[in-house]
């Protein structure tokens, strides 16, 4: 179990807060569209803070403006990986950004096991760090 | 190019026969003169000596800050001399100033500089000439610099940012909010080992990172090999127990070049992601590790020490724009550039000018904050704004509003003097500022509302209830010194 406060892994813009209702999920999501933003889902249960590329939810929606049709897209997600960590992302294209502008969780499995820190010792007091998901020692789909 | 006009009424032979000229006369005042686009153009504000024209002085300026020296030298003939002399083409009085006012009349000075007088890629150069023996000339009686527009030519020839703000989000996975942080505190002091308690602390309680403070070095209480290992002991315990990527800013700055490389290569092969240096380093060193930073993945932290001594006075020294334009090219990928509301010097509106400077693509001219050029920026990565010093959580509205979201919000006597704990403090900061992002990005009014949102989400947390118990009422009123020449303001108050 994790020991920080509230037990949680705390990725993503809102992890501090308590899980977000459908209706704030939906604001968020307009937020983006106004910017003319586009909306990923992506899903993994390999939640290693270095594991960039987590699976897509299918291409993110370039296309989908209404964040109604959006939030249908993200329940459907939750109903298949139910126990999966699933995340929101939005992606500007604007030149000089080109990258993701929001990132926030919308799914999470019920108990989070958290992370081992592995210490290998070497010359010099000095230490290498490996950091390793409990969960993850099983294999992929199995996991929580 | 346009022929200088006031030099035209000299001829060469009389231009150049031994003796002492006025500037003026020399070929530094060109009213007519149009900027070319690879010019360098400077803005001064001038305070002339009593009896000493505004066109002379700025002429004067011009022709000390390039080609000139008291007297006239016939080796100028040998050179293409109308060329590398700086052109002064435009004098203004400044606003508020002169009879009738508090203030000795002063002069704004429009400097244009060829693009063949600096070399590629050295603030060092640049410096040189712009700010170099310039202000200590006699005919001033008191000189500043207060704006620079750096053609494109010129930045192209400069590494930028080492990691900009796109890709050090990218690389921390963190996207949408402000970064938090902490300094450690006390300062000075802590062993190595009750340091990184501090660090991990505040880590685990929700920051993403913790800093060095600027005098943290490598003295008698805790040498900097011992620093290093316990703060990357607490990063990564820290990492483990969150799963998020985190941080500790580890001071490089020493005494040599060579010890500053060894400190880095040290934090580099402990895993650390940020390291940092101070301003008093100087500009070469500040490039040599920029350079090094962007070969070895490591965002790079600036911390302006020293920069107060010749930016907070308005009639002499330099306006912390310039450093922000400088420290952009010159490659580092945070600097602190001021709070609005803490207990550091800010007046709103020139922040406003210090933050565009650091993080957009292109500053149009905005007298109002301060910006006398347009600024394209030529792809530069953007910097990373730092606000740091007497700033607390109940303060978040207005950070956010007036800050934006791109920029690192520092609590340190906010995180670790919470009466609840270290851990206590980070949950309040990191609590308060995704509640009002996701506030603002609902549509709220959040400035107004920013008290009551606050409120109710402490409904819920502890911890940034007491917070807000002990610092709510916390606000620093003093008039900025450092305000527009345009639009005067009072310094807010929170």
């Amino acid at each position: 179990m994790m020991t920080n406060r509230g037990a949680r892994l705390t990725q993503g813009q809102f992890s501090f807060l308590p899980d977000l209702t459908d209706e704030q999920i939906t604001a968020q999501l307009q937020y983006a569209l106004n910017r003319g933003w586009a909306i990923g889902i992506e899903y993994t249960d390999d939640p290693h803070p270095r594991n960039t590329y987590w699976e897509m939810y299918g291409n993110p929606m370039f296309d989908l403006r209404d964040p109604a049709g959006i939030l249908k897209e993200i329940n459907a997600c939750r109903r298949i990986f139910a126990r999966h960590y699933i995340r929101v992302t939005a992606f500007d294209s604007t030149r000089g950004w080109e990258t993701p502008r929001m990132s926030y969780l919308v799914n999470r499995p019920a108990n989070e096991p958290g992370f081992a820190l592995v210490r290998e010792e070497r010359d010099g007091r000095a230490v290498r760090y490996t950091i390793r998901s409990y969960a993850a020692d099983r294999p992929e789909g199995e996991r929580y | 190019m346009t022929q200088p006009k006031a030099a035209d009424k000299v001829a060469a032979s009389q231009r150049y026969k031994a003796g002492v000229l006025r500037y003026v006369q020399m070929g530094y005042w060109q009213p007519d003169y149009q900027p070319l686009d690879t010019d360098l153009i400077a803005l001064f504000r001038i305070t002339p000596q009593p009896g000493v024209d505004p066109e002379e002085a700025a002429a004067a300026v011009a022709g000390e800050s390039s080609t000139a020296t008291w007297t006239v030298v016939w080796t100028d003939r040998l050179t293409a001399c109308e060329l590398y002399r700086a052109k002064a083409y435009r004098v203004d009085p400044v606003p508020n100033t002169g009879p009738g006012t508090k203030t000795e009349q002063q002069y704004f000075a429009w400097i244009a500089y060829d693009l063949d007088l600096f070399e590629e890629g050295s603030i060092a150069n640049l410096t040189a000439s712009i700010i170099g023996n310039v202000f200590g000339f006699k005919a001033v009686k008191a000189l500043r610099l207060e704006d620079m527009r750096i053609p494109v030519a010129y930045l192209k020839t400069f590494q930028g940012p080492a990691t900009g703000i796109v890709v050090e989000r990218e690389r921390l996975d963190k996207f949408g909010r402000p970064l938090l942080g902490a300094t450690t505190k006390p300062k000075l002091g802590l062993s190595g080992r009750n340091y990184g308690r501090v660090v991990y602390e505040a880590l685990k309680g929700g920051l993403d990172f913790v800093k060095d403070d600027e005098n943290i070095n490598s003295q008698p209480f805790m040498g900097w090999r011992d620093r290093y290992l316990y703060c990357m002991e607490a990063v990564n315990r820290a990492s483990a127990a969150t799963g998020e990527v985190k941080g500790h800013y580890l001071n490089v700055t020493a005494g040599t070049m060579e010890e500053m490389y060894e400190r880095a290569e040290f934090a580099r092969e402990l895993g650390s992601v940020i390291i940092m240096i101070d301003l008093v380093i100087g500009y070469t060193a500040i490039q040599s590790m920029a350079k090094w930073a962007r070969r070895n993945d490591m965002i790079l932290h600036l911390h302006r020490a020293g920069n107060s001594t010749y930016s907070r006075q308005k009639n002499h020294g330099m306006n912390f724009r310039v450093i922000c334009k400088w420290m952009r090219m010159a490659g580092v990928d945070h600097i602190h550039a001021g709070t609005v509301v803490g207990k550091l010097e800010g007046d709103p509106l020139m922040i406003k000018g210090f933050y565009d400077t650091l993080r957009e693509s292109h500053t149009p001219a905005s007298l109002e904050h301060g910006l006398f050029f347009d600024q394209p920026w030529a792809s530069l990565r953007k910097v990373m704004p730092v606000a740091s010093g007497g700033i607390h959580a109940g303060q978040m509205h207005q950070l956010i509003h007036y800050l934006g979201e791109d920029v690192v919000l520092q609590f340190g006597g906010g995180t670790i003097g919470h009466p609840d704990g270290i851990q206590a403090g980070a949950t309040a900061n990191r609590v308060a500022l995704e509640a009002m992002i996701l506030a603002r990005n609902e549509g709220r009014d959040y400035l107004q509302e920013g008290p009551q949102i606050l409120k109710d989400a402490a409904r819920w947390c502890a911890p940034l209830r007491a917070a807000i118990d002990t610092w709510g009422e916390v606000a620093f009123n003093y008039e900025s010194t450092d305000t527009a020449d345009f639009v005067p303001t009072p310094t807010l108050s929170a």
